[in-house]
This record gives structure tokens, sequence and C-alpha cells, in this order.
């Protein structure tokens, strides 16, 4: 579960946790875009360098730590297998690179987004999100959907592990067995946990009918996203560092590394 | 058969939930363990299945460690009951929700088909063989928890928070079943929080407080202690608090039970006319 | 002013064999504090769901019968209408609470209404403050305890203000002194801002010293309608298994043996009360 923690919200206070969450995903859809149009390798080190600042200003550094950590085994596969077919046809490499060079490119880029989806959901509350999707002329019934789903993912984990007690208690024991049995030892814990949902989804239902639900067309919000001087300048920032990466990629050829360091 | 030496507990999530807890109860028994939510009582009586294993401290189960045995094997002997029959209903009939302990414990399938008419008789499920448990109203669900768990016989029976969302002949005739079972040897621990069905049953009381044992013995001699019940922030029964409203006439204040009440008042009442003649 | 008239209300769930209630009539003034009970299936749950118009809308199924409520045809009206003028607090207080913070959750209500801001936030300052629970306000529901969330949920219908609140088994999943306390802050609602209530309960014992109007249900039908004290010193109480409280039921087995008392009581004051002018004389 530990890669997960480098996703979690946590409830620190700073200058990034407090940026509008809408101009957070643009920041990083500028980033996205910019990592897919690059394939070189110099230029996907600067935007893995470059986001480091954020992290740190953020002061999620262990939790950003964990979720490379957690990425490391696609990245080494995705290293492996580009490094593979590199080699095997290498003409089909662009830019001329050196098979190596690819590899460590094609990881780099997946780092990059994971880096930069790490930041967001490390620094955004699940409310302010919601408020976000809200605000963003999402329909209500969706963001209301993903709030109650984040709400309750503890109360369901929590119910599992009940569920598991209560019939370990009864004589189930999961960790033995060949795989199918396993897999089979696994429906009286699915099953009371599926019913479980629905009733506690009716009831749901029945709280939400009565507090009004479906009342007005326009529904109202406690608070509102203001955008503050933080926000704009990230969306300068963000605008500018995509109009310059568009500019390099298309009319700035880069060399790849191995022509700046020859063997 | 139950043994608790010096037990501590603290969750994953840093709460310290049980200080130093020991406590022994014998084969035979009939304990109720009292406190407010969050007192430690439920996280007492799942080291004596081995669902928690203490963190410093030794718990013995008929003479073994929980420590060194899976939750499955201690289960066998040490029944559980869980609050919420929801939490383990999933079988298409009554008839394969009983089996499905006994199967997990490796019974003969002639002995098994023996178990299930017995328990479903016991708990009056008979009509509900082959009906699906979803199908069943609140009680019932609650009935068949019970009878899977009595259908293995195990030495004790642990009943969590048996009286939640039951009306009151229903408690009634839950008492009743508790009273029997234990006559018939059986050693039954009850988690509760229900003063007055306590009262009624008057079990060895083990109460408890933010994690430690703050009384242990008899029913009454606990429940009327207006210092041990405020320190465990519990109620005294309704027949107590009466009394104590009294106490200056020279009645009683350890009474419990509505009879006994009547008893005394109507005992006080003749001695008083006794001596007015 | 009666606020709530049922003539031969009569429900049957959508594939049901036999009605969950059946030619229930009753009334309800403005301002009461009602206590609904009986024995376990017995239809107080369904005439709830009734009064706010979960049944017929939410539920289908087929009803017959009379019902209005603060003023209106429960079965012209949809829900969102009904919510106005009358909400229900349900048993498992884990289930009403949808937002990641108290605060958003008792707005919630406000929030479909599409009340204007400010109005909001001082209903929801409001809600908070009659509940006691101001300083909850930023937490995540998952971190309380039962008796927090159950009056965080109060507060989420309080917040809208109301005429009639229905309270189904509040206390089920709390102990005694956490039961004590919701049911201090419905007697405040009840007294202090005249919210008409009613509340479905089985532990009379902790309840009963609240009200003065008990109806109790068997099967479907009203069986007694009244004072408490009539009520539960009745044998038709004891015979459905309802249980009295401990106080009354002392009472009753003194009366038997021609003791009597110069009232009926309901809680354990009252009994040593009671007692004490007939031990003294």
């Amino acid at each position: 579960m530990s890669v997960f923690e480098g996703f979690r919200f946590r409830q620190v206070s700073s200058p990034i946790h407090r940026l509008d969450p809408r101009v957070k995903f643009l920041y990083v859809l500028v980033i996205f875009i910019a990592a897919v149009i690059f394939y070189e390798l110099l230029p996907l080190l600067v935007l893995f360098f470059l986001q480091i600042p954020f992290v740190l200003v953020a002061g999620v550094q262990r939790q950003w730590l964990r979720s490379l950590r957690g990425a490391m085994f696609l990245t080494t596969f995705l290293f492996a297998f580009n490094l593979f077919f590199g080699y095997i046809s290498p003409g089909t490499i662009l830019g001329g690179m050196s098979p190596l060079e690819y590899a460590f490119a094609m990881s780099l880029r997946f780092l990059v987004l994971v880096e930069s989806f790490s930041i967001f959901f490390l620094t955004t509350s699940p409310d302010h999100l919601s408020l976000a999707l809200e605000q963003s002329h999402v329909p209500y019934e969706f963001t209301f959907a993903f709030t109650t789903a984040v709400r309750f993912v503890p109360v369901l984990a929590e119910e599992a592990q009940t569920i598991m007690d209560a019939q370990k208690a009864r004589g189930l024991e999961l960790e033995r067995g060949n795989f199918l049995k396993r897999v089979r030892n696994y429906i009286p814990i699915l099953i009371p946990l599926i019913v479980s949902a629905i009733r506690r989804s009716l009831e749901l239902a029945e709280a939400m009918e009565s507090r009004g639900w479906g009342a007005s067309k326009k529904r109202t919000n406690l608070y509102v996203l203001k955008m503050k001087e933080g926000d704009v300048m990230l969306i300068a920032i963000s605008i500018i560092f995509l109009v310059t990466a568009i500019y390099v990629r298309y009319f700035f050829p880069l060399p790849p590394l191995t022509t700046i360091f020859p063997k | 058969m139950i043994e608790v030496k010096d037990v501590y507990f603290t969750y994953p999530t840093g709460v310290e939930a049980l200080k130093g807890v020991s406590l022994n109860i014998r084969n035979g028994e009939f304990v109720a363990i009292m406190g407010q939510n969050g007192a430690g009582k439920t996280t007492l009586v799942k080291q004596f299945n081995g669902l928690l294993k203490p963190t410093k401290g030794e718990v013995l189960a008929d003479g073994v460690s929980t420590r060194n045995v899976s939750v499955a094997q201690l289960a066998r002997k040490v029944g559980f009951v869980f609050q919420n029959p929801d939490h383990q209903l999933f079988s298409e009939t009554v008839e394969e929700e009983i089996s499905f302990a006994l199967r997990n414990f490796g019974f003969r399938e002639t002995t098994l088909k023996r178990r299930v008419t017995w328990a479903l008789n016991l708990l009056g499920l008979t009509e509900y063989r082959k009906t699906s448990p979803f199908m069943l109203s609140g009680g019932e669900r609650k009935r068949v928890a019970l009878a899977s768990v009595l259908a293995w016989n195990p030495k004790v029976v642990i009943l969590d928070e048996p009286t939640i969302g039951q009306d009151h002949r229903q408690k009634e005739i839950l008492r009743q079943f508790i009273v029997q079972l234990n006559a018939q040897g059986k050693t039954v621990v009850i988690v509760t929080h229900d003063v007055e069905f306590v009262a009624e049953c008057s079990p060895r009381v083990v109460l408890m407080a933010q994690g430690q044992i703050v009384a242990d013995g008899d029913a009454k001699r606990i429940l009327t202690d207006p210092d041990i019940t405020l320190r465990a922030s519990i109620v005294s029964p309704q027949i107590t608090q009466m009394f104590r409203g009294l106490a200056d006439l020279g009645l009683p204040t350890d009474v419990i039970d509505v009879s006994e009440a009547k008893k005394i008042i109507l005992e006080y009442l003749e001695a008083s006319s006794v001596e007015r003649l | 002013m009666a606020i709530i008239e049922t003539k031969n209300l009569t429900y049957t769930y959508p594939g049901g064999t036999k009605p969950s209630i059946r030619d229930v009539s009753l009334t309800i003034e403005k301002g009461e504090f009602v206590i609904l009970t009986g024995p376990s299936g017995c239809g107080k749950t369904t005439l709830c769901r009734c009064f706010n118009g979960l049944i017929p809308h939410f539920y289908s199924g087929q009803l017959k019968g009379e019902l209005t409520v603060a003023g209106l045809k429960v079965i012209e009206h949809p829900i969102y209408e009904m919510a106005q003028r009358i909400g229900l607090v349900f048993q498992n207080p884990e289930n009403q609470l949808f937002a990641l913070s108290v605060e958003k959750d008792v707005a919630f209500g406000l929030e479909n209404l599409g009340l204007p801001r400010d109005e909001m936030t001082k209903r929801v300052d409001w809600a908070l403050q009659m509940t006691g629970i101001e300083e909850l306000r930023q937490r995540a529901p998952h971190e309380l305890s039962g008796g927090q969330q159950q009056r965080v949920a109060i507060a989420c219908v309080l917040a809208m203000q109301p005429d009639i609140m229905v309270f189904d088994e509040p206390t089920s999943f709390l102990d005694p002194l956490g039961a004590q306390k919701i049911f201090e802050v419905i007697n405040e609602l009840n007294k202090k801002l005249g919210v008409t209530v009613i509340l479905v309960e089985h532990r009379l014992d902790l309840a009963s010293k609240y009200t003065d109007h008990v109806i109790i249900l068997d099967d479907g039908k009203i069986v007694l309608n009244g004072k408490p004290k009539e009520i539960f010193n009745s044998q038709t109480a004891r015979l459905i298994g309802v249980g009295i409280p401990k106080a009354t039921r002392l009472w009753q087995m003194l009366q038997e043996n021609g003791i009597k008392l110069e009232g009926v009581p309901t809680s354990s004051d009252e009994a040593a009360r009671l007692l004490r002018e007939v031990l003294k004389a």
C-alpha cells in the first residue's frame, strides 16, 4: 500500500496546497503535453528536475519519494522493454539516438508524468478537488459520486477487515491452499461486502432524498474557490512554459546526449 | 479457560486500547464485559480468539497461547458471534450458512448434517432451512448467526453487543436463551453496555474504562456502587437509582432487580405497620 | 392545531404479501413530543417513511388512505418539498453523512435548496450551535464517534428548519450515556424551538420522561394511543412485549399487591418520590 501513500492528500499548509486545484491541474496538463512532445533525454531531464522546487515548497518530499519508489517497478519494466526493442530494430528510434538513451528517455517520460500527478494529489484535498469540479460546471451528480466515494473508502476498508475477522472466526483460513482455493476463499468476504455496500447506498439515498435532493435546478455552494495572485502567477508560468516548450520542440533541434558527450 | 496476563494492546493507528489488563475466566462461567463505547471491551474479547494479538503480555485460550496459533484454530474452541450478522451471511440457504464453519473445521458429512439440524432446532429456525438468509428479518438473521456459531459446539461463546436493535421481547428471549446455554455448561461471555439487561441476568461483571478493568465481580455490587459507575461512566439501573433516592429511609441501596425491589418494599411496609400496631 | 393527520393509512411494500401498516389513523398536534414504539416489525419505520414522503415517492408500492403533513397532502408533493417542512433522522449515523467535513454535510440540504451563501452560513452556524458541536466543524465524519455523528446528522436536518423532526431509533448504536445526550438535544429542539418531535424508540426507560404522547403499534395497527402514564401501565403494553420503564413495572407489581401510589412513575426520581410518601405514612 505504500505506493498509494505517494498520492494521498496530506493536511499541510503550504503555498502549493493553497493554490486553486484548477490551476494546479493546468500545470499538470502542461507538464503532460511537454513530456509527450519531447522524446529526447535532455528536455525530459529538464522537466523532471523542474518539478523538484514545487515538491520542496509543498513540503511533501517524503511522500513524493515514495510515489517514485512505487513507480520504479513499472519504470524498470519500461526501460528494459524499450531497450530490448531498441536493439532489435534500431531504425525505428526517432532522433537517431542510441537504444540506451532512448530507453532512458522513455522511462523518464513515465516518471515525469507520475511525478506531476503525485504532486497534484498530494497537495489537493478531495474537498477542494470536488469544489473545483463543481465550479468547472461538471454535473453535480458526478462530483457528488466522487466525494461520497472518497468519503466511504476508509469505511469500506474497515468493514472489509471486520468481515474478514468474522469469517476467520468461523474457521476460514485465508492464507492456505492453492491459488484457486484462495480465490474461492474470498467469496465469503466479497458477498457480505457487496451486500453491505448495496444496503448502505439505499440508506444514503433515503438520507439524500430526505434532505431535499433535487429541490432546485440551481444548486448553490457553501464555499467558493477564488483565484488569487499565486494562482494567476502559476497560470502565467504554465502558459509561458508551454509556449516555450512547443517552440523548442518544433524550431530548435535538440542534439541527442551522445553527441554532446561523445563516447 | 481464558487467561489474560497483563495484556497491553495498541492499534496500528497508535491508539492504546488495552493498558495492562489481567483476567481469568473459568470453565462454565457467565461473564458480562461492560463499559462505555471505546472502553476497550471489544478489543479485549478479540484477544480471546486471536483476532488481535497482544502487543505486550499473553493470552491463553484453553491453555494455548494465542500468539502461536491461527484464528481459525482458536475459533474451534472460542466461538465469536459478531454484532452485525450481515458481516458474515453470504450463503444461498440458511443450511449452507450453518454448514460453512463446520466444513472449515473438517466435520464429517454425517456429523455435519446432524449438527445443522440440531442448531436449526435450537434457534427455532427449522422452517427456514432452505430459505436464503437475506430474505429473513433482522432478528432472524441474528439467530442464524448465533446458530452458525453454536453448531460447532465451541467451549466458549462470545457475544458482541447481542442486544443492539432488539425490542424488549427479543431481549427477553435472548436472555433466557443465554442463561440456559450457560446452565448447560457453556462458558458465556457477553460484551454489552445494556445495564438493564445485565441487571436481569446478574452474571459476573467485568467493568472497563479507558483500556483498564476498574471492577470485577458480582453484578449487584458493581452496578450499585456510585463511585465505580461514575468512574466507568455507566448509568446504574433505574431500580438502583430509585433506591438511592430513598436511602435516607433506611432502605438497602444494592438492589438491581424489580422483583427484589417489590419484596423489599412490601417487607418494609409490613415491618412499619407492625411497629405502629 | 394538528400538524400531522392520517386517516386509514394502509401501505404494502412492492412484492409484499400483507400491508406493513393497516388503517392507521392518528393526529399529532403542533409542538408535541411523541414517542412511537412497538415490537420489531410493527410498522413504525414504515410509518415514519410515510410522513416525509419516502413512501410513496421513493418506495412505490401501494399507499391507501389520507395523510396530511404540515398542511400538505403527502401524496401530491415530491419529497424535496416535504423536506422543507419535515426532517427525518435515521438509525445509522454513518450512512447519513456524505461530505468530507461536518460543515459541508450540514450545508448539504441548504445547497440542495439553492439558498444564497450568507443565509447558508448563518443557518449552518446556528444548527451547529443548537446541537453543541461547533468544535467539530472542520472534522471528517469518519473520525467522529457514533454519538457525535448522530448529532451531526441532527444538525444536518435542523439546518433546513423543518417544523417537524422524526427520529427513527437514533440511539440504536449508542451506549446509554450517548443515548441520554441525544435525547437531551432532541428535547431542547422541542422545548426551546417548538419543533414537533416524533421519536421512534425501544429505550423507554431513558426517553419516556420527555414525552406527553405515546403511540404503540403492533402488527401494523395502532393498539394504544394516549398519555404515557395510561399507556405504560396497561396490560396490553405488557402483553405485546413493549419494554416499559422498570419504575412503571414496579408500580404495577405493587398495585397487584394492594399498594397504591399517587401516580404512575416512569422515571426513577418520580418513583422515589411517590414511594417516599407511601413509606413514610
